[in-house]
């Protein structure tokens, strides 16, 4: 993983948030207060807009700048939650390295354990994380058997739609639908729907560079 | 959507400017990130900040003045403010006492208030703010938001500071200013986020969001809109049982705090208060004080919450006491 790809990624990632406004603003309109789209899209405009400066850097750094400018760019819940998911992953890249598929899935991991720290969250609760812990393990767990990034990535985009599709029926003890019980049965998370549309991005930049 | 804008993006640092210039004789405007203090620092008392997503004002930075907040930190829309922001409103307005904030129980304000004070090099504490009755604390949710009560915690705790008051003490009043409020509010219409161009939910012009949060997010249940003096029956309701479930009797003194969300006209709020003091009495409940007006609300919704506060001799001293704000001012 070198830094032109994360930023690139970036950019693939910005351009995916928009492209989906709908989807994502829909869902959290049903069932959640209806800023999750704007704080995506100005989230993901200020990462893709760093694109020049910090392409010189080394990875981690990179990584480590992206999560700074986020948590003082979004607010809400999703500031401290993609910015610790940054720093984290620029740390474990920093310590471990981050040139084999085993030591990104390794970095990603951390990046979601973060999430999980900070939000006090875990799977079964409505959140991205249904979308990103079941990534995390798929991603580690191809990468350990040595499966090539295709393989991988294909797998990681089906793991995210089945991620996102476990949240339709789930009560949600954390997040923007907690406090409605019941009511957000139903209702697909559009915390996860991002995640699940940010995912697909960045795997279908790997199938490119893997083909090209 | 209609509303009074140059261009979306400026709505904010418009808004704020004007606000900043127009009460020019009580706040300073920061930038860079964007907060707002007291015009002359406070010196020997417990620095109280509080902050939180725009669209809610006058809370918080209306609040902001003698006997009750040193600083406040806007956020985007319906958006809590970053941590940056945070640590650099504490910072200007701290002096060795400490800083309290004052915060509302979401998951966003909650994150970004908490790296802000891990980063924070003195004495800190935080209250959250909770006294929103609708949503129930069970397994099913994180807990109960921070609504209109919260004017209440920042005009006490604000209060006790000025006196020399330390940090646990100041901070002990607010949990139990917070401890002691209920709240709940109700929807007529959708308010309008201006980067989001539309309604932030649909509701028909024969139904109400009962329990409904301060940015349209919704509530208990959706039910069919009826006289007010119903919809009322029904949040008195959940107030006092709230109370009953906290282990507190409502039969003694309380404030009771009818806020409008933004596109209630007066008249309806003050013939909710009627409405709520006729059943009030009817519980035994003596209403001592009382605040009528909007004071935390949803940019355009229309709507109202009901919020009753307990009073006891502490809690009605530091209420009474002198303040002078852009939004509160009596006494002085």
């Amino acid at each position: 993983m070198n830094t032109a790809f994360i930023l690139n990624a970036c950019l693939h990632i910005h351009a995916a948030i928009v492209a989906h406004e709908a989807d994502i603003e829909s869902l959290d309109r049903a069932i959640g207060d209806g800023d999750h789209y704007i704080n995506m899209k100005r989230g993901s405009e200020v990462a893709a807009g760093m694109y020049n400066t910090l392409l010189p850097l080394p990875a981690d750094e990179a990584l480590n700048k992206i999560g700074m400018k986020l948590l003082s760019t979004i607010g809400g819940a999703s500031g401290p939650l993609f910015a610790s998911f940054f720093m984290s992953m620029a740390k474990t890249a920093q310590q471990n390295g981050a040139n084999t598929p085993l030591k990104i899935a390794a970095a990603f991991a951390a990046g979601v354990q973060a999430i999980m720290q900070r939000g006090k969250a875990s799977v079964g609760e409505k959140t991205m994380l249904d979308v990103l812990v079941p990534v995390s393990t798929t991603f580690t767990t191809l990468a350990a058997q040595g499966k090539s990034s295709q393989e991988i990535a294909t797998a990681l985009k089906q793991t995210a739609d089945i991620g996102l599709e476990s949240t339709r029926n789930l009560i949600a003890t954390k997040g923007r639908a907690a406090g409605l019980g019941e009511r957000a049965i139903g209702h697909l998370d559009a915390g996860a729907k991002s995640c699940q549309v940010m995912i697909h991005a960045v795997c279908d930049l790997m199938l490119k560079e893997a083909d090209a | 959507m209609k509303k009074f804008i140059n261009q979306v993006d400026q709505v904010l640092v418009e808004s704020l400017s004007g606000f900043a210039n127009a009460h020019h004789d009580l706040v300073t405007l920061h930038v860079d990130p964007t907060y707002l203090t007291r015009r002359e620092k406070a010196v020997n008392k417990v620095a109280i900040v509080s902050g939180g997503g725009s669209g809610h004002e006058p809370l918080h930075a209306g609040y902001i003045g003698y006997g009750m907040l040193d600083a406040a930190c806007p956020g985007q829309v319906f958006t809590s403010p970053t941590p940056d922001q945070i640590l650099e409103a504490a910072e200007a307005v701290h002096t060795d006492q400490g800083v309290l904030f004052i915060v509302k129980n979401y998951a966003g304000d909650v994150m970004n208030f908490e790296m802000a004070a891990e980063m924070l090099p003195f004495q800190h504490a935080t209250v959250l703010t909770s006294d929103d009755c609708a949503v129930v604390n069970s397994t099913y949710t994180t807990g109960r938001r921070g609504v209109a009560g919260t004017v209440i915690v920042e005009k006490c705790v604000g209060s006790l500071a000025e006196t020399g008051a330390d940090l646990a003490a100041c901070k002990a009043l607010g949990d139990k200013v917070n401890q002691q409020t209920s709240s709940i509010g109700v929807a007529l219409t959708s308010c309008t986020v201006p980067a989001a161009g539309r309604a932030t939910f649909d509701i028909a012009d024969i139904e109400l969001e009962m329990g409904v949060g301060i940015h349209g997010e919704p509530g208990r249940r959706r039910e069919q809109m009826r006289e007010a003096d119903a919809i009322v029956h029904d949040c008195i309701q959940a107030i006092l049982a709230d109370f009953a479930t906290k282990g507190l009797t409502h039969r003694q003194d309380v404030l009771l705090l009818i806020n409008g969300f933004g596109a209630t006209p007066l008249m309806e709020l003050y013939l909710l208060y009627h409405s709520a003091a006729k059943l009030l009495a009817a519980h035994g409940v003596r209403i001592e004080r009382s605040l009528v007006g909007n004071y935390t609300t949803a940019l355009d919704m229309a709507g109202a919450s009901i919020t009753v506060c307990l009073l006891d001799d502490e809690i009605k001293q530091h209420w009474d006491s002198p303040v002078h704000t852009a939004a509160l001012r009596w006494g002085r």
